[in-house]
């Protein structure tokens, strides 16, 4: 039952001809650059593929259908919302006006974007129970930047410059300690309590004058609601330290949890999870953060305005001078945010709640499925996504969580995230999402069911997974050790085209 | 709900699974003093009515403009394949590809977009790309630091400002920078002043990491790249180039100068301006740098049968596996765009992608002539490809008639260097292949029109050799062609 095509392609390098693929664009007369001066000038042209236009495109689509991807199949990847991607949204990013509309165009010229982006905001902030939300953020990671920079100048701004501190629970994202050490802090980790939650206590103990910041993932990394968020916010507060709120998995409780108002200062949202924006194999995203009152003065600069005559404008540089500043060129990932915006009204407040509901409710449907042959290290009711563990089962047959993956490719699905969060052995995350039927999720559960019995019975079967993509697993050590990360003609003949 | 597929019999069997009468029951976790009671946002929009809509803000946007604005973003004819490709539904996959086995279209598409770009920069080491140009630049300017335990970058001031204000965000947390000046007159205005560098580099209490310049630079200017590079290697600096890849079809590879790194901005590349992004952030090095590079790498390998394989490597740099000791946070990249780009190098090819770089410099010299004719001569004098700062008097108010004119005429320079008093009065412009003679004459007939009307413009027009009031005076050669 393969799921993806078979055909391995050879290098856009290797299928390069000279000569071909000339007559597209019209010659420039032969001295066209004779007032370059001969230093400035390239001495040898780069020697990029020669290639006629039928040949890029079947290079591309036979390489696309190499690809397991939302459109082709079931992608349970936990933590990723790989939810689907509405057509619309991208016919609306690609409509003339809002794709060639240039980002340093006067405000005159840009009413349309402007005026959609700040809707954007007035609507995220209201998902969010925020005061006000920056779009410049290109992802979430730089989104976590953001707002710990602004953590960084509140504090800064009240004579405040001891708190080094930024606490974070074993079971985040690599992004929130990353993203710590970045902008100058150290990350304290503090180790989960024993039902898979923050551990308040822990966390008390770890507080002080020297912490700047507290950084949570609500729900979880393991699909659970933070039971005791509210104490554990009022202890950040009486420390005199700022809460961020990891918005990862915010698809979870639309409508029934809002971050501001619960007490987050702060907080990003990953628009390519929630609201649909495709992904692409590592992108674009965009990470808007919403914040409360204390952090207002400090969001990135240039903000969205709305002016008394209800025009729309750019703030100017230098216009707000507590700003942190800018976070990257213009203005955002606009034509991300065009595609969250679409997603936002297509659904409405109703639809979003809905949403959230049927993501947690699929997500618990299929625990309980999947609980039939795995183990539930944290039984209680999950949001959005949840761990199961085949920790037992390696025990009992060596097959690990890492070949039900790959088998689960033999049986026409993407496999779940592994071993993530790092504190579950054996650990598979899996996250469903509202945009799969009641028969996707039982065909998903049955495969792992049958997958846990050929452990059982023909563990060589599940070791030696995947047996129908395109390729077996794969020397990653080598390709760490020599590492082979341009293409040279010598390449080809060390390692042979496979067509 | 417009995109589920769960009718109320589909709920209902999974609640009847579960052994609960509503979905409420699973968000009783949520302590009840902070429960949210729903959304207050307006009711769902049916596509048929929410694509009118977006299609009449779309339209709110003017896009009739004659448009000589670049300034780091650039309009380019597109092959229609790229976008053709981008389509396709199999490439939206998650953002990193933990199953190589069915992820090996994406592996392979960023292998060949890093061969790509290391032939085009002539440095072997390409990440699968970053945010944007800023952000690749802020990037480059921390791995110098790390590289050479040096905690003081310096920047051209002729560098993108946008680039060096998100520079100065990521350094403030306990890196320094410092600005090389540009040359304030005579032939070599507005470039890197090489004699302010080799004073800023000699200072042995404050060492230098790297040093940052762009080619072509803000204003459009080429700089002396090698030059540059040998200063900041005498100092122990490594050096960056922020380039524009679509001139690099032409000009000096970084690789060739003696770069360590360059960074810049992959949007000329088949990319779409939309208003700031997605955009592509081109991020190179040599291989000596390859431990510091962040972001993610994807190299050639084989699979158990010995097959020809593509797969993620040297994560131990990354934050899913190094947390705070990694080389950044960076997760999410740019791969759509990354793709777009190798299908656009593709389509066109390497003789292509020269003619783009030439035909801009061909219309960027005919731009530069009807401008000149009509009393908007360059503010430097220095060689060009494709973009140059003319000398306009009362520059904001012209830059407006313009608009009111049909003509988007450039970036009006002060608007984005408010503090910078030589650029008060001027506008940056640029051509490219998609640049027709008829917009030109537009341009040249509006600007007439627009500083005619400008009485500082009608006082230079009349003959006072180009100082108008509060304008610098011309250096020499300005206006030559």
């Amino acid at each position: 039952m393969g799921v993806v095509g078979e055909k391995l392609q050879p290098t856009l390098f290797e299928r390069s001809r000279p000569g071909r693929g000339e007559g597209k664009i019209p010659h420039p007369p032969a001295d066209a650059l004779d007032r370059i001066p001969a230093s400035a000038r390239r001495a040898t042209p780069p020697a990029l593929p020669e290639l006629n236009e039928p040949e890029v495109v079947r290079h591309y689509v036979n390489l696309s259908q190499l690809n397991f991807a939302i459109d082709t199949g079931f992608y349970p990847l936990g933590s990723c919302t790989m939810k689907f991607n509405p057509k619309l949204n991208e016919w609306a990013a690609r409509l003339p006006g809002f794709a060639s509309l240039h980002p340093l165009s006067p405000d005159e010229v840009a009413q349309g974007t402007l005026e959609l982006l700040w809707r954007l905001e007035q609507a995220l902030a209201e998902i969010g129970g925020m005061q006000a939300v920056t779009l410049q953020p290109a992802a979430g990671a730089q989104g976590e930047l953001t707002g710990i920079l602004m953590i960084r100048a509140y504090h800064r701004s009240r004579g405040d410059t001891e708190r080094l501190d930024v606490l974070v629970p074993d079971s985040s994202h690599g992004t929130n300690p990353a993203t710590a050490t970045m902008a100058g802090f150290r990350t304290v980790t503090i180790p989960s309590a024993a039902d898979g939650g923050v551990d308040v206590d822990a966390f008390r103990a770890a507080l002080g004058p020297r912490t700047a910041a507290v950084m949570i993932t609500n729900p979880s990394t393991l699909g659970l609601f933070e039971k005791r968020i509210g104490e554990l916010l009022d202890a950040v507060h009486e420390a005199g330290a700022l809460a961020y709120m990891d918005g990862a998995n915010l698809n979870a409780i639309m409508g029934r949890f809002k971050p501001g108002e619960a007490g987050f200062d702060v907080m990003h949202f990953n628009v390519h999870k929630t609201f649909s924006t495709p992904h692409g194999g590592g992108g674009p995203g965009a990470g808007p953060v919403g914040v409360g009152e204390k952090l207002l003065p400090f969001l990135p600069s240039p903000r969205v305005l709305r002016e008394g005559d209800g025009t729309f404008r750019l703030e100017r540089p230098g216009e707000r001078p507590e700003s942190i500043g800018r976070m990257r060129s213009f203005v955002g990932n606009t034509g991300v945010l065009v595609r969250a915006y679409a997603y936002i009204c297509a659904h409405g407040g109703s639809g979003l709640e809905q949403v959230s509901e049927d993501a947690v409710l699929a997500a618990n449907y299929l625990k309980r499925r999947v609980g039939e042959a795995y183990e539930i290290p944290y039984d209680r009711a999950c949001k959005h996504e949840f761990v199961a563990s085949a920790a037992g089962m390696k025990k009992r047959t060596g097959v690990r969580t890492l070949d039900i993956a790959k088998r689960l490719i033999d049986y026409g699905f993407h496999p779940p995230t592994i071993y993530f969060p790092l504190i579950v052995e054996e650990g598979m995350l899996i996250e469903p999402t509202e945009t799969e039927s009641v028969e996707t999720l039982d065909a998903f559960a049955d495969a792992l069911i049958a997958i846990a019995a050929e452990a059982e019975t023909d563990p060589g079967l599940v070791t030696g997974a995947p047996h129908t993509a395109p390729v077996r697993r794969l020397d990653e050590a080598t390709a760490a050790r020599q590492p082979n990360l341009r293409w040279r003609p010598m390449t080809g003949r060390q390692m042979p085209c496979p067509d | 709900m417009p995109y589920g597929p769960h009718t109320e019999a589909d709920r209902a069997k999974m609640l009847a699974a579960l052994g609960i009468d509503a979905v409420d029951e699973l968000f009783s976790d949520i302590p009840a003093a902070l429960r949210a009671t729903g959304l207050r946002l307006p009711a769902p929009e049916p596509e048929l009515e929410l694509s009118a809509r977006l299609a009449a803000l779309a339209g709110r946007n003017r896009t009739d403009l004659a448009a000589f604005l670049g300034a780091g973003v650039y309009r380019h004819w597109t092959p229609a394949a790229v976008d053709q490709i981008l389509l396709r539904g199999e490439w939206y996959t998650a953002y990193t590809p933990y199953q190589p086995e069915v992820s090996q279209g994406t592996l392979q598409s960023i292998y060949e977009y890093e061969s790509l770009i290391a032939e085009l920069t002539g440095l072997d080491v390409v990440s699968a790309s970053h945010y944007d140009g800023a952000a690749a630049t802020a990037e480059a300017a921390l791995m110098a630091c790390r590289q050479t335990r040096r905690k003081r970058v310096l920047v051209s001031h002729a560098v993108h400002p946008h680039y060096r204000q998100t520079l100065a965000t990521y350094f403030e947390a306990g890196l320094e920078f410092d600005e090389v000046p540009v040359v304030p007159d005579g032939d070599a205005a507005g470039t890197v002043d090489l004699a302010a560098l080799e004073r800023l580099l000699a200072d042995p209490e404050r060492p230098v990491a790297g040093v940052l310049a762009a080619q072509p630079n803000f204003y459009g200017l080429l700089e002396p790249m090698a030059q540059i590079g040998e200063l900041a290697h005498a100092a122990g600096a490594l050096f960056v180039a922020v380039v524009e890849p679509v001139s690099l079809a032409v000009l000096a590879p970084p690789g060739a100068y003696g770069a360590d790194i360059a960074a810049g901005e992959g949007q000329p590349l088949g990319i779409a301006p939309q208003y700031g992004g997605p955009y592509l952030g081109l991020l190179a090095c040599t291989e000596a740098l390859v431990r510091q590079i962040p972001g993610r790498l994807v190299g050639m390998t084989t699979d158990l049968d010995g097959k020809r394989a593509y797969v993620m490597t040297l994560r131990a740099r990354e934050q899913d596996i190094r947390r705070d000791r990694a080389a950044s946070n960076i997760c999410t990249n740019q791969a759509l765009l990354a793709l777009a780009a190798s299908v656009y190098l593709a389509t066109i090819g390497p003789h292509g992608l020269r003619d783009v770089a030439a035909l801009g410099a061909v219309r960027a010299a005919e731009l530069e002539a009807a401008l000149a004719a009509v009393g908007a001569p360059r503010l430097h004098p220095g060689p060009y490809l494709n973009e140059f700062a003319v000398r306009v008097p009362d520059a904001r108010a012209v830059h407006r008639r313009l608009l009111g004119l049909g003509v988007l005429g450039g970036l009006v320079l002060a608007d984005i260097e408010p503090d910078d008093p030589a650029l008060a009065d001027a506008l940056l412009v640029c051509a490219t292949e998609v640049t027709t003679a008829e917009e030109i004459s537009r341009f040249a007939a509006a600007l007439e029109d627009a500083i005619g009307r400008s009485p500082v413009g009608a006082d230079a027009r009349s003959g006072s050799d180009g100082r108008g009031a509060g304008l610098r005076t011309t250096p020499a050669g300005v206006g030559r062609r």
